[in-house]
């Protein structure tokens, strides 16, 4: 069996597959968000170095991922060692070498990974034309201006996948989400600019 | 050569893997078993049922070994069909 059947196998015993999709949600619009949000603040604030940004981007990215890891591991771990208890308890028997024992064991892992990684891939991406403008690379539009650019794309493209999930429009998903960026970007351009 | 070619066991299982995937890899544990798994009864978080199984060779360890591997408990052999083929003289 194959490390993704073998993934998907125990993501289907243990009828978390949605909240892997929610995790990664959740998540990865917290990364979109919080780079958003400083560098909107880099943005109305003096103007700074590109490499300072991206080292406090950067920071806040790891920090994020680190929580999301932290957290979904430790509450999943608990959540899936009850599940295969109570499964025990109707089974009346010991349950840790089946295939339920082993996604006791792994799926908080693999929930923790995406919950973790999501965040982080993002940020990654967001950053990316600050990359590309350290490297001397000349993009069309200024390199905090195109992050942010960025960050409204993939916002609305989770907005799309999240309409896919519940069978709404994708447009209207996506334009929903981008939404939220956008009052965001908003309300720290009116409370940190002025 | 004497050979299992068919056998029916109640089995109490875990909702998940659901009764095709259980039935599934009970079959794919040989390379001609058949598989019939009825539902006798669903409870809250298990389901008693019964598996029958055809084959020219059934190996019942393996099939013990799968029902475990997916969080099952074999409670009862409650048929065998057994031939016996060796070739007189």
């Amino acid at each position: 069996m194959s490390l993704l059947t073998q993934a998907n196998f125990l993501l289907d015993i243990t009828r978390t597959r949605g909240i892997v999709r929610r995790y990664f949600v959740v998540n990865g619009f917290d990364g979109a968000l919080t780079m958003l949000g400083l560098i909107m603040g880099f943005i109305v604030s003096a103007p700074t170095d590109l490499s300072m940004v991206v080292g406090v981007c950067l920071g806040a990215a790891i920090a994020l991922s680190m929580s999301g890891i932290s957290s979904a591991y430790i509450s999943e771990s608990a959540e899936r060692k009850y599940a295969l208890g109570e499964l025990e308890k109707a089974m009346i028997s010991d349950l840790h070498n089946s295939a339920h024992g082993v996604a006791s064991r792994w799926v908080p892992l693999l929930i923790a990974l995406v919950n973790g990684l999501a965040p982080l891939v993002i940020s990654l991406l967001i950053l990316s034309p600050l990359w590309l403008s350290i490297a001397g690379i000349n993009l069309p539009v200024p390199p905090l201006y195109a992050a942010i650019l960025v960050a409204l794309l993939l916002t609305f493209l989770l907005g799309v996948f999240l309409g896919r999930i519940s069978g709404v429009t994708w447009l209207r998903s996506g334009i929903q989400a981008s939404l939220v960026a956008v009052i965001t970007a908003s309300l720290i351009y009116f409370f940190v600019g002025n | 050569m004497v050979n299992v070619k068919r056998i029916v066991l109640d089995v109490l299982k875990p909702h998940q893997p659901n009764a095709l995937d259980f039935a599934r890899t009970i079959a794919e544990t040989g390379v001609d078993y058949r598989v019939k798994l009825i539902v006798l009864e669903i409870d809250e978080n298990t389901e008693t049922v019964q598996i029958q199984l055809f084959g020219s060779e059934i190996d019942f360890n393996t099939i013990q070994s799968a029902i475990t591997n997916m969080g099952g408990s074999l409670h009862s052999i409650d048929e065998v069909e057994v031939h016996n083929e060796t070739v007189a003289g």
